[in-house]
């Protein structure tokens, strides 16, 4: 609307057309930044998102050097104090540090966030390929990705991990196929549209054989699509991971991650809410942060779509 | 058209299919030996080779599938490990509460998150809309137990409003099971609602540029009158397809809100479940939401032509 209006008096007089040079001041002349920080000036969402992100991974990586203490270290003596000087988000019903547990629970987060969306976006891309180019392949693998996109991914995940034990590295496993189906059609859409495009087709009558077309031509194509709907997937893995954990089918309760902080102060939520609530905390900043990135991502890497949403 | 509905119905039987079969090759596709897992750290040799019995892992898996599909579609979800009661049995014991709650938030959800959208949609650019875009980006992002405790914490807990926890029957009164399921209802609906705003919006954003909305402008339509008949009607497909989607959300989320909110419904089954590895269960519950997101679907996909009278088959 807003980009339309500003067009709009584009009444190109005969004058300046003859007169002005190639680029008549319709538009004023500000020139576009450019380098990094141009590119983030332009994208603020990108900006914040990742400023957010970026501090929670300084966090989780240097959670030592931010005057935490063992997050394990048991302390009876000093169960569920309050936030003080002393504790800084109080301590839980064994007497451990909320402020240390939730730092070193950043950990779980974001490696469960990361992992799961490199690896669903991996295996995503090859079965979409593989669907998007293998007419054969393609009934039976969407067939199976449709039963599988049937099931709620957290009952999914529940499933998968009801029947494992408790390990971070299996909960990245059990999330990563609960959004397999997901990237998979994202690819083989983009597959399928793309093969009919007119550069495709003529790459094809001059005779280049299919896996060039497909790493010269499909291939980059398909990345930018992947890379905002793998950071939704991040978003929606630390989720899942939380979830997990909070009802007892995620990481084990000896490694502290905020889904576990979270089922062990819902005993006492009602008396001691902090050690619910800054885990809470940390987990929606993170979550947002990624999402934001994704929204940015989204809008800078395919103009059309940011109308539309 | 009619070859069109019987089609589609049929369509949804190899997805079902798929699914319970996947769902029954869990078991097998577990890393190690899901008998011993199931059984715990502390069990007896004889306690594992029972769990294996009863679970039919010590027969041939093709015919294990074949009895077990066969006993499913006789209404035989097989028998709890722990309680040793039918899954159904248990089913039905606990469908009530989570029904009750994802009812009443599909409602709620849907009545509050359509006029937001068509709002943000026709003050395009104004505070109104960045205030929506905002509330659906943060609807995203703080997950269902942290709004849940939130809410439970502010409204039940500083100002003594409505309970804290547990489910009152139906039957027991429309008001007091309103109350009990108001606050989870909302936790719920959250991300739900942030789904649907989020579509109504773009979609409206879409069809308000459509020359019949120019032409109902001309000839003096009212501005609620151009929204909610000419505009609304015409966005319905997406935004109905988007609601059929988000159940899946539902569900998810509501085996944790019962949890934060102590309702006794299926998702309180699944946890407890989840904790006694009671398997069986889990696999029933799945199954049965996993038909119901199905069918939601199916229904959704053939009303489409109630929808929009433009769509032929």
């Amino acid at each position: 609307m807003s980009s339309a209006t500003v067009l709009a008096p584009a009444a190109v007089t005969r004058e300046s057309v003859a007169t002005a040079p190639p680029q008549p001041d319709i538009l004023p002349a500000v020139k576009p930044k450019k380098g990094f920080i141009g590119f983030l000036r332009r994208n603020p969402t990108i900006a914040i998102g990742g400023g957010l992100l970026l501090l929670m991974v300084v966090i989780a990586v240097f959670a030592p050097l931010f005057w935490t203490v063992d997050p394990t270290a048991l302390a009876p003596a000093r169960r569920t104090r309050e936030p003080s000087a002393m504790y800084w988000f109080g301590t839980d019903m064994l007497g451990r540090d909320v402020y240390s547990r939730v730092l070193y629970g950043a950990r779980v987060s974001l490696i469960v966030g990361f992992s799961v969306a490199l690896l669903s976006s991996v295996v995503g891309l090859a079965i979409g390929m593989v669907s998007g180019y293998i007419r054969l392949a393609d009934s039976i693998i969407m067939r199976f990705m449709d039963g599988l996109m049937s099931i709620p991914s957290i009952l999914l995940a529940i499933a998968l991990m009801a029947l494992t034990r408790g390990s971070v590295q299996n909960v990245v496993i059990a999330i990563t196929i609960a959004e397999i189906p997901r990237v998979s059609r994202l690819v083989r859409g983009v597959v399928l549209s793309l093969r009919e495009q007119p550069y495709v087709e003529a790459a094809v009558a001059a005779g280049t054989r299919t896996p060039r077309i497909i790493w010269r031509h499909i291939l980059p194509n398909t990345l930018a699509p992947i890379t905002v709907q793998a950071t939704y997937i991040c978003a929606a893995a630390m989720i899942t991971e939380a979830i997990l954990s909070f009802i007892g089918a995620g990481t084990p309760p000896i490694i502290p991650s905020w889904g576990n902080i979270m089922a062990e102060g819902r005993a006492l939520w009602q008396v001691k809410p902090y050690i619910v609530f800054f885990p809470a905390i940390f987990l929606s900043i993170t979550v947002l942060a990624v999402n934001l990135l994704g929204d940015g991502l989204r809008d800078a890497l395919d103009p059309r779509m940011a109308k539309r949403l | 058209m009619f070859a069109y509905f019987v089609r589609r119905v049929l369509a949804t039987i190899p997805v079902m299919a798929i699914v319970a079969l996947f769902v029954f090759s869990l078991l097998y596709l577990a890393p190690g030996d899901p008998a011993a897992v199931i059984a715990g750290d502390q069990a007896t040799p004889q306690d594992v080779e029972r769990i294996r019995a009863s679970l039919g892992l010590d027969r041939p898996y093709l015919i294990r599938f074949g009895e077990w599909f066969w006993n499913i579609l006789n209404g035989d979800m097989g028998v709890s490990i722990f309680t040793n009661l039918p899954v159904t049995t248990m089913i039905k014991q606990r469908i009530e509460p989570t029904l009750s709650l994802m009812v009443l938030t599909l409602c709620l959800a849907v009545s509050i998150a359509v006029p937001m959208g068509v709002v943000a949609a026709w003050k395009q650019g104004t505070w109104v809309d960045r205030a929506v875009m905002g509330f659906a980006v943060l609807g995203f992002s703080v997950p269902v137990f942290v709004v849940g405790y939130v809410l439970a914490y502010v409204f039940a807990l500083e100002l003594d409003w409505l309970p804290v926890q547990g489910y009152t029957a139906f039957s027991s009164g429309f008001g007091p099971w309103l109350e009990n399921l108001i606050l989870p209802a909302t936790a719920l609906g959250m991300v739900y609602i942030a789904l649907i705003a989020r579509i109504t919006r773009a979609t409206m954003l879409e069809v308000l540029q459509q020359d019949y909305i120019r032409t109902a402008r001309a000839k003096g339509a009212g501005q609620a009158n151009i929204l909610f008949l000419h505009a609304l009607k015409n966005a319905a497909v997406p935004i109905v397809t988007v609601i059929g989607i988000g159940v899946a959300l539902l569900i998810g989320g509501a085996v944790v809100t019962e949890s934060v909110f102590a309702i006794p419904g299926l998702g309180r089954l699944t946890v407890d479940a989840i904790l006694r590895r009671d398997y069986p269960v889990i696999q029933g519950v799945i199954l049965l939401f996993s038909f119901v997101y199905v069918l939601v679907n199916l229904a959704i996909d053939l009303l489409y032509t109630l929808f929009d009278p433009r769509i032929r088959y």
